[in-house]
């Protein structure tokens, strides 16, 4: 304890923790029936560093390349010590951050709390979410098996459809025209340095803003007068419910990653037919099965660009929410936002149900 | 601006050429810079054989009301043969989103799994989301051999 002391005394003598402490020790979490959603920022982030370290780890033996990429996996999972937990882990995780992000994104898209003064905050998360996505569509690819392989066939034709600038970013996810060993090294980059590197500067920006700004409040919460807000101290209360959900979380993954251990399937091979019941993960499943229905020309446009235009263009408007709900930002309530939100809610659980049973 | 009392007048045709030279300098810099960055990122073209004509198999490898993916170069390419032993031969790349597509038997289609897609076994585009049909390659039946090349 001495020793902590002098070294803690040693740093704060030259960098002044002091102002750092007492901010720590003045930060107040605001308690009220929607406090709920403040947990599921801190657990994604939680699932982030899990995905950082898992995935450090699974580098110390992965192989990227045709030949060597599924075989190395191969023997992560049956050869290297606890290789196939480590593995199911990344996976369940990569699932499990995806989902925990989402709900912290309609959390907080249906409390307004990206309104004035918070709209960088909500910027940043919405971009992590895209390059969430991003990570889950590269490190998909990566086992090379043939689920990832046509799975990344149909994404990147996806990207190649949209006109003028879809083929030149096809070919260059690709790493060519065709989906090849080029694509699979590319995607490896992305995956383990890229979006990683974006990631992390995000992330910094998005955390720095909330400690900042402080805990977002719901516009009906605010609006309660006289009576005086709730609070709870952030450090050690809530920091504490924090780390008690992480560590709830964290059972989940080890029940999923033994009980359900992630599968490997069947090496990719670019001369067999595409298997029946191909489908990608869940999380672009509404997407995939909004393809399928939309025919094949309509009026005078292909039907995929047609598709991909509409979520283009529906991903950008939710994303710019903040600027064009000038209502929520004046303080006032705005029905219109729910509505929306709870459209797209219902429309992605409707069509992620009929890809699902289809 | 810097006060120019009793001083020099400024000159302006000299200042406005030194602008045009430093940011035109700046800007050739920054491009000489960034233009091999991007050029890299363009992956080079392969130099991809130009296939013309293939062996696919043997007549007795392929039974009746079947169909398989043959190599045409880089290229997969679906043989099938009718129940009434006709031979035919298409691109086996999907023409809606690049998924290859297989004989479905039970359907008597040429099937996408990717998006439920459906060809007739002539290649045309008859259900799902493909824009166009297969392109046909020509069969040829040399001896026990069929070869496959494409349509000219």
């Amino acid at each position: 304890m001495v020793l902590l002391k002098k070294l803690y005394d040693w740093i704060d003598e030259r960098v002044q923790l002091e102002n750092l402490v007492h901010f720590l020790g003045k930060k107040y979490v605001p308690i009220h029936r929607h406090s709920i959603w403040y947990y599921f920022g801190g657990v994604s982030l939680f699932l982030f560093i899990i995905q950082v370290l898992t995935g450090i780890l699974l580098l110390l033996y992965y192989k990227s390349g045709e030949e060597l990429a599924f075989e190395s996996i191969q023997f992560i999972m049956s050869k290297v010590q606890f290789g196939w937990l480590i593995r199911s882990v990344h996976s369940w995780t990569a699932n499990l951050f995806i989902l925990t992000a989402m709900i912290h994104m309609f959390s907080v898209y249906f409390e307004k709390s990206y309104r004035k003064p918070r709209e960088i905050t909500w910027l940043t998360g919405m971009l992590m979410f895209f390059l969430a996505m991003g990570f889950g569509f590269s490190g998909y690819l990566l086992p090379w098996n043939e689920l990832a392989f046509f799975a990344t066939k149909v994404g990147t034709d996806i990207a190649g459809v949209v006109p003028v600038i879809g083929k030149p970013i096809m070919v260059f996810l690709r790493g060519g025209e065709e989906v090849t060993g080029a694509t699979l090294s590319r995607f490896f980059g992305f995956h383990v340095a890229v979006l990683p590197g974006m990631f992390t500067v995000l992330l910094g920006i998005h955390l720095i803003l909330v400690q900042r700004q402080g805990m977002s409040e719901p516009l009906g919460v605010e609006d309660a007068h006289g009576t005086p807000k709730k609070t709870m101290p952030f450090f050690p209360n809530f920091l504490l419910r924090d780390l008690l959900f992480w560590l709830i979380v964290l059972n989940l993954l080890a029940i999923l990653a033994v009980f359900f251990p992630w599968e490997l399937g069947k090496k990719a091979d670019a001369f067999a037919s595409a298997p029946a019941g191909i489908k990608p993960e869940w999380y672009f499943l509404f997407m995939f099965q909004t393809l399928k229905y939309i025919p094949a020309q309509l009026f005078i446009i292909d039907g995929e660009v047609f598709g991909i235009l509409l979520f283009g263009v529906g991903g950008l408007l939710w994303t710019l929410v903040p600027f064009w709900d000038r209502k929520s930002s004046r303080g006032e309530k705005n029905r219109f936002i729910n509505y929306v939100g709870l459209f797209i809610i219902f429309y992605m659980i409707v069509l992620t149900i009929l890809g699902w049973i289809a | 601006m810097i006060p120019n009392d009793g001083m020099k007048p400024v000159n302006e045709d000299k200042r406005d050429f030194l602008k045009w030279i430093l940011s035109g300098g700046l800007l050739a810099f920054v491009g000489s810079v960034i233009y091999p960055v991007l050029a890299y990122l363009k992956p080079p073209p392969q130099g991809d054989v130009e296939v013309s004509s293939v062996k696919a198999c043997k007549l007795n490898e392929i039974e009746k009301d079947s169909g398989k993916i043959i190599k045409f170069g880089t290229k997969p390419v679906i043989l099938i043969r009718t129940a009434d032993g006709q031979l035919r031969a298409f691109s086996a790349t999907c023409t809606h989103l690049d998924c290859t597509v297989q004989f479905s038997k039970d359907r008597g289609l040429i099937w996408c799994a990717c998006h439920n897609g459906k060809y007739d076994l002539s290649g045309r585009n008859v259900s799902g989301p493909p824009p166009r049909p297969l392109d046909e390659f020509r069969v040829v039946v040399q001896g026990e051999d069929i070869l496959i090349s494409k349509k000219t």
